[in-house]
C-alpha cells in the first residue's frame, strides 16, 4: 500500500511538467527549492536541538556569491557554484565556531544577530552588492548543455537535485552519525559521558546544514535570475522556521509539508492582501498556540489512532 | 578635534539610547529566559507615537510624550504577556517565536498606519541651541539624551538594589523556584518586568525620534543592536547592558564615520571577541 502510494507520488512529481501549465510548474520548482533550505534548517532544529534564527545567511551568501562571481568576475557557472557553495561551507564553520559557543537562546540569538549583520551588509556595501538595487539580469546553467530556460527544464533539474538532497538529508540522519546527534540533542552530558564530543557533533552539523542552505541558495538564485537582499533578511530566515515548525521537526516529511504550505500561503495571499508581514505574524502566533508540535506529527497521531 | 568630540558624543548619546532599549531586554530575560524578539518594535512604536503626537499637536513636550508613549507600548506588553506569552510557560522555543510573529505584526501595522516615508520628530525648540563648552559646540539635545540615559541607569539600578519589589526580582532571577517557595509571586512579576521593559524600549523609541526619525525598518535596525549589547555585556545584567550599549555606540559610530562601508563587519568584533573569550559576557553570571 505504501509502496504504491510512494510510486504514485513519485510518477506525479516527474510527469508534472506534462500536464500542468507554466506557472504551476514555476510554483513547483519554488516548492522544491524551499523544501531543500527547510530540510537543511530542520538538520539542525529539530535533530540538533539548535534553534537557527539566521539560517537565511547560507541562501543568500551562496546567491550573492554564485550572483557576483558569474556577473560581475566572468567564472562560468560550475565554478561560481563550486567556489559559491566553498565559499558558504568556510563561512558555515567560522559562523558556527562563534554560535556554538553558547546553546539555546544564546545560540538563537547570536544566529540571528551574525544573519543581520550580513543582512545589513548586502543593503550598504552598495559597491559590491548594489544595494537595495539587488543584482539583476542573471543566467540560468546549462548543464551538458541543457537549456534550463524553460520552466519544465528547471523543475527536473531542481527535481533532481531536491531528490538527491531529501536522500542525503535522511541518510544522514539514519547514520550513526544522526543518532549521536540525537543523542546530544536530548542528552548532551550522557553523551560527553560516554566519550563522544557535543561540541563536535553540533558543528558538523551545522555546517553540513549550511551546505545544503547553501545548494538551496544556487537553486533560488538560477531560478529568480535575481537577487536582493530580502534573501538575507530576518523574514526569510524565520519564513523557513516557520515551515519547520508548522510541518513538525525532527521529521523527514515534516519540513517539506510545511515549506509547500508556507509557500503556497504566500502566492496565494500576495494575490489578494499586500500584507503578508503580518500574515506571517499571525499564522505564527497560530501555528505556535494551536499546533506547538506541527502538522505532519499530528496527522500520523491521528493515523495510528485509526488503525487501533 | 572638532570631529572627534562630536563623534564622541554621537556615540554616547547612541549609547544612551542602546541603554534604554537593551536593559528592558536584558531584564526580561534575566527574569523570564524569554528572548523577546518584540522589543524592537516596542522600540519603534514609541518613536511613531512621538513623531505622530508631537506633529498633530505642535509644541507637545517630549517628556510627557515619552512618559505616554512608555504608558502605551507597556500596556500593549502587558496586554501581549498575559494574553500569549502565560499561555507558553512551559515551551521557552515557541515563546521566542511568538514575539517574531508580533514584531512582524507590529511593523506591518505600523507600515499600514503611517506609511514608507520616513517621519521626522521635531527637537524640542528650548534645546535647539547649541551648547558652547570649553570652546567647542555641542547639539545640547544629544546631551541632554546622554543624561537620560545615566538617570535611567541610575532610576533601574536603585529599583532593582533599594526596593523590595526589586529584591523580588532579583530572587526570582537567582533561583525562580526557591523564589515561588517563599510565597514570591513569580508569575505577576514576570507581567511586571515585561511592561516595565517594554515600556522604557517606549519612551526610550520617543526620545531617539529627534536623532532617528522614525521610519519602516527601525525595528529591526535596532533589534541587533540590542542583541549584540546584551550578548556583549552578560544576560540579565543591568551593569553589562550599561557598559555593553556605550562600548557598541562608540564602535557602530566611529566605525560608520571611519569605514562606512565596513561599519557592520565592526560592529559584531567585539561580540566576537567576548563570546571567544567570555561566553558568558563581561558582567553575565551564567553562560547563556
Amino acid at each position: 500500500m505504501k509502496w504504491i502510494a510512494s510510486a504514485l507520488f513519485a510518477a506525479f512529481l516527474l510527469s508534472l511538467p506534462f500536464f500542468a501549465g507554466d506557472f504551476y510548474i514555476n510554483l513547483a520548482s519554488q516548492i522544491l527549492i524551499a523544501a531543500i533550505f527547510a530540510l537543511s534548517l530542520n538538520l539542525l532544529v529539530g535533530f540538533g536541538g539548535m534553534t537557527s534564527l539566521g539560517h537565511a545567511s547560507y541562501l543568500g551568501v551562496a546567491a550573492y556569491f554564485s550572483a557576483l562571481l558569474t556577473s560581475r568576475y566572468g567564472f562560468g557557472h560550475g565554478a561560481a557554484a563550486l567556489t559559491s557553495i566553498a565559499g558558504t561551507i568556510a563561512m558555515a564553520a567560522l559562523f558556527g565556531t562563534i554560535a556554538l559557543r553558547a546553546t539555546g537562546l544564546g545560540f538563537l540569538m547570536i544566529t540571528l544577530a551574525l544573519s543581520q549583520v550580513l543582512w545589513g551588509l548586502a543593503y550598504r556595501m552598495s559597491n559590491v552588492t548594489n544595494g537595495d538595487n539587488g543584482i539583476a539580469g542573471l543566467t540560468r546553467p546549462a548543464p551538458f548543455g541543457i537549456s534550463l530556460d524553460s520552466a519544465g527544464a528547471f523543475y527536473w533539474f531542481a527535481l533532481i537535485v531536491a531528490s538527491f538532497a531529501f536522500l542525503m538529508m535522511a541518510i544522514f540522519v539514519s547514520s550513526s552519525f544522526g543518532s549521536s546527534l540525537k543523542g546530544v540533542r536530548d542528552q548532551p552530558r550522557r553523551m560527553a559521558a560516554l566519550g563522544f564530543n557535543p561540541w563536535m557533533i553540533r558543528w558538523i552539523t551545522f555546517i553540513y546544514a549550511g551546505f545544503w542552505g547553501g545548494v538551496s541558495g544556487l537553486l533560488f538564485v538560477y531560478y529568480n535570475k535575481y537577487i536582493h537582499p530580502t534573501s538575507l533578511s530576518i523574514t526569510s530566515s524565520a519564513e523557513a522556521l516557520l515551515g519547520v515548525i508548522a510541518g513538525g521537526t525532527g521529521t523527514l516529511g515534516g519540513p517539506v509539508v510545511g515549506a509547500t504550505l508556507v509557500l503556497l500561503l504566500k502566492n496565494y495571499a500576495s494575490a489578494y492582501i499586500e500584507r503578508w508581514n503580518m500574515l506571517l505574524g499571525l499564522v505564527f502566533l497560530f501555528i505556535v498556540l494551536v499546533m506547538p508540535t506541527g502538522i505532519v506529527p499530528g496527522l500520523s497521531k491521528l493515523a495510528t489512532r485509526f488503525r487501533k | 578635534m572638532q570631529f572627534w568630540i562630536i563623534q564622541g558624543l554621537n556615540s554616547l548619546s547612541l549609547g544612551g539610547l542602546l541603554f534604554l532599549l537593551s536593559s528592558g531586554f536584558s531584564l526580561i530575560f534575566g527574569l523570564m529566559r524569554l528572548a523577546n524578539l518584540t522589543h524592537g518594535a516596542f522600540f519603534m512604536l514609541g518613536t511613531y507615537f512621538a513623531a505622530v503626537a508631537m506633529r498633530s499637536y505642535t509644541g507637545l513636550n517630549i517628556w510627557v510624550t515619552a512618559l505616554g508613549a512608555g504608558l502605551v507600548v507597556a500596556a500593549i506588553g502587558g496586554l501581549f504577556e498575559r494574553l500569549v506569552l502565560t499561555r507558553l510557560r512551559t515551551n521557552p522555543l515557541g515563546q521566542v517565536l511568538v514575539t517574531l510573529g508580533m514584531s512582524f505584526i507590529i511593523s506591518d501595522a505600523c507600515l499600514v498606519l503611517w506609511g514608507g516615508d520616513s517621519i521626522p520628530v521635531p527637537t524640542p525648540p528650548n534645546l535647539q541651541a547649541p551648547t558652547r563648552l570649553f570652546g567647542f559646540v555641542f547639539p545640547t539635545y544629544r546631551l541632554v539624551l546622554v543624561a537620560c540615559a545615566v538617570a535611567a541607569a541610575a532610576a533601574l539600578y536603585l529599583l532593582m538594589e533599594r526596593t523590595r519589589l526589586g529584591a523580588m526580582i532579583r530572587a526570582g532571577v537567582d533561583d525562580r523556584q526557591m523564589a515561588r517557595a517563599v510565597g514570591i509571586p513569580v508569575s505577576n512579576l514576570f507581567t511586571i518586568v515585561f511592561c516595565l521593559g517594554a515600556g522604557i524600549a517606549g519612551a526610550g523609541g520617543v526620545l531617539g525620534g529627534p536623532i532617528l526619525s522614525a521610519y519602516p525598518g527601525l525595528d529591526a535596525d535596532m533589534l541587533p543592536l540590542a542583541l549584540i549589547v546584551v550578548i556583549l555585556g552578560g544576560i540579565g545584567s543591568l551593569m553589562g547592558a550599561f557598559v555593553g550599549s556605550f562600548i557598541i555606540g562608540f564602535v557602530y559610530t566611529f566605525g560608520t564615520a571611519l569605514f562606512p562601508e565596513l561599519a557592520y563587519i565592526i560592529l559584531f568584533l567585539p561580540m566576537i571577541f567576548v563570546i571567544a573569550f567570555r561566553p558568558q559576557g563581561l558582567f553575565g553570571r551564567v553562560s547563556a
